[in-house]
């Protein structure tokens, strides 16, 4: 479904800044495939996710999505085949405009947006539906600005808005770093149930190693701008903690020590 | 005594402030779209507001019908929109600085259109909308009666217009542009719509305030942007916690623009010195952005328990 073909990207080349984030990275995913993605600060995880997003073009390589060669479309191009949820729930809605017009925008993506009604009846009646699946009141408060929801409610939104078009992919970065542990465990409990139903083919990111073992059938870690270990299947069920953090050990030559993957 | 005298005089006058407060509303609606929906501060109206009125001017001068006139001036408003819009998303030239090089360039413009500084407009020899000259008849070509229903004609097809597919998407652009090209939203493409559309709300308007006066004039749009945040800033902070549908906050931008032209009145008419007009003008807007700013720094009020458990049973 995604096929990334040798991309590098350096930011601020020829500078002190110079930094190669991504170094020859391939990567392939088959449908309905739901990768956990781990890895040190900087080693790449969302530069990852936003060169498959197309948030900047990458230096060189190729990115396929279920067969489009999607490398020279610009960001809002590949929203047509992509659904993304951010670290920051700021990020991915709207605050200022109403759920239900949230919905509506996420509703169109990858269609031409015309002078038809922005929002239909029809559509309404649809959202309202769709928000009890959720299961947080958010059905009765369809006119209510999203900047009035909490950091939980808005990711959950997010998730919702992501998924409700039947992306090819889906990319969740780090979408639940930000909430509280209670509020997290809801989210990626969310997450994993939408995965399943429209059977995604899913790209997301964890600093919870426990997380990135539990869920999902594929595991991959990055270090350096390139995947350095890559786990599926019955392999992947037996892992624990402590055989990631040897494997980085090994991999790397490094140690996780003082990074905040201990600490989870 | 003095003072009560000249306030006699107001009642007079106050037409013609309205008169002249609408058809600047109608620029201030063009401004609330910019400020507020799309989040850019577009100086491009100081210069196009005058394009307006050059334009309407010219295409009367020349023989056009008044309509004829009034949709080129519209047109013209379109493309400077546009050429601020691509000076910012194709030549990635910030905002603010898009704007003051295409009112920078409409100087030049302005004077080419016109010939010179000035071109008056006889309102006896052409058929003119609106006029002055009208302003105390009870009639409809009154133009406090013609802008009013020209500004309601504007807000309905607004209304329509930011309530349809590509409304929402100009109106996502301004909320969070990350999130508008995550749902298939071109941010660009919605944000030189956006100075497009608002602009030709500038020219109209420039448009009709040089038939209400007579002439046009290279330098009319001069402080335009200060006026236009004006009346959105006072329509705010008069009916902002009243009005929350849509056509009901443009129709307190003009309000507000009305508003603005009724206190300038007054103060003229009290004696204050025409010379400071705009000085006054610009400490009142600076005054008028400031205080939400202090009273979020100064004077915010910790979050209420209620609000505070509302939000735990939710998340």
């Amino acid at each position: 479904m995604l096929d990334i073909q040798n991309i590098s990207k350096t930011f601020n080349p020829g500078t002190v800044n110079e930094k190669t984030a991504l170094n020859n990275l391939s990567l392939h995913l088959n449908e309905g495939d739901f990768v956990t993605v781990i890895g040190g600060n900087g080693a790449g995880k969302s530069t990852m996710l936003n060169a498959v997003a197309g948030v900047w073009p990458v230096d060189t390589g190729k990115i396929m999505i279920d067969g489009t060669d999607v490398t020279r479309l610009s960001e809002y191009q590949r929203a047509k085949y992509i659904g993304r949820v951010f670290q920051d729930p700021m990020t991915g809605t709207a605050a200022t405009m109403q759920i239900e017009e949230n919905l509506a925008l996420a509703a169109r993506r990858g269609k031409p947006r015309t002078l038809r009604a922005g929002i239909t009846k029809h559509e309404r009646e649809e959202y309202r539906e769709l928000l009890k699946t959720l299961d947080l009141g958010l059905e009765d408060r369809l006119t209510a600005r999203v900047g009035l929801l909490s950091g939980g409610q808005r990711q959950a939104l997010t998730l919702l808005m992501a998924t409700m078009t039947q992306p090819k992919l889906l990319l969740l970065d780090e979408h639940t770093a930000a909430l509280d542990p209670k509020t997290a465990l809801k989210v990626l409990t969310l997450s994993a149930k939408l995965v399943a139903e429209h059977h995604l083919t899913t790209l997301m990111i964890t600093h919870n190693m426990k997380d990135a073992i539990k869920y999902g059938n594929r595991l991959i870690m990055m270090h350096e701008g390139h995947i350095i270990y890559d786990v599926s299947g019955e392999e992947k069920k037996q892992l624990k903690v402590s055989d990631l953090l040897a494997k980085f050990q090994t991999a790397s030559g490094d140690e996780f020590a003082n990074d905040r993957m201990m600490l989870s | 005594m003095e003072v009560l005298a000249r306030l006699a005089n107001l009642p007079g006058a106050l037409p013609g402030a309205c008169a002249q407060g609408l058809i600047w509303g109608i620029m201030a609606i063009g401004v609330y779209i910019t400020y507020r929906i799309l989040d850019v501060a577009d100086l491009t109206v100081d210069g196009s507001f005058g394009t307006g009125g050059a334009v309407c001017v010219m295409a009367l001068l020349s023989g056009y019908n008044i309509w004829v006139a009034l949709l080129l001036a519209l047109v013209s408003g379109l493309l400077c929109g546009l050429v601020t819009g691509l000076l910012h998303t194709f030549m990635g030239i910030p905002a603010i600085l898009a704007g003051i090089l295409t009112q920078l360039s409409l100087y030049s413009i302005n004077l080419k259109i016109l010939g010179k500084a000035n071109q008056s407009i006889n309102v006896d020899k052409y058929d003119l909308l609106i006029s002055l000259r009208w302003v105390k008849e009870w009639a409809l070509h009154n133009p406090v009666f013609m802008v009013i229903l020209i500004t309601a004609v504007v807000i309905a097809i607004l209304y329509w217009f930011f309530g349809t597919e590509l409304g929402c998407g100009i109106r996502a652009t301004g909320s969070n542009p990350h999130m508008s090209r995550a749902q298939g939203i071109n941010t660009n493409f919605n944000i030189v719509l956006g100075l497009m559309v608002s602009n030709g709300l500038v020219t109209l308007s420039g448009a009709l305030l040089s038939q209400y006066q007579g002439f046009a004039d290279v330098s009319m749009g001069r402080g335009a942007i200060v006026i236009g945040l004006a009346a959105v800033i006072i329509g705010e902070a008069i009916f902002g916690r009243i009005f929350h549908n849509f056509a009901l906050k443009l129709v307190s931008v003009s309000i507000g623009a009305v508003i603005y032209y009724i206190v300038i009145q007054l103060v003229l008419t009290l004696g204050f010195d025409a010379n400071l007009l705009k000085l006054l003008s610009a400490v009142v807007v600076a005054v008028f952005l400031a205080v939400p700013y202090w009273k979020g720094k100064y004077f915010s009020k910790p979050v209420s328990k209620k609000v505070q458990k509302e939000d735990e049973t939710h998340a």
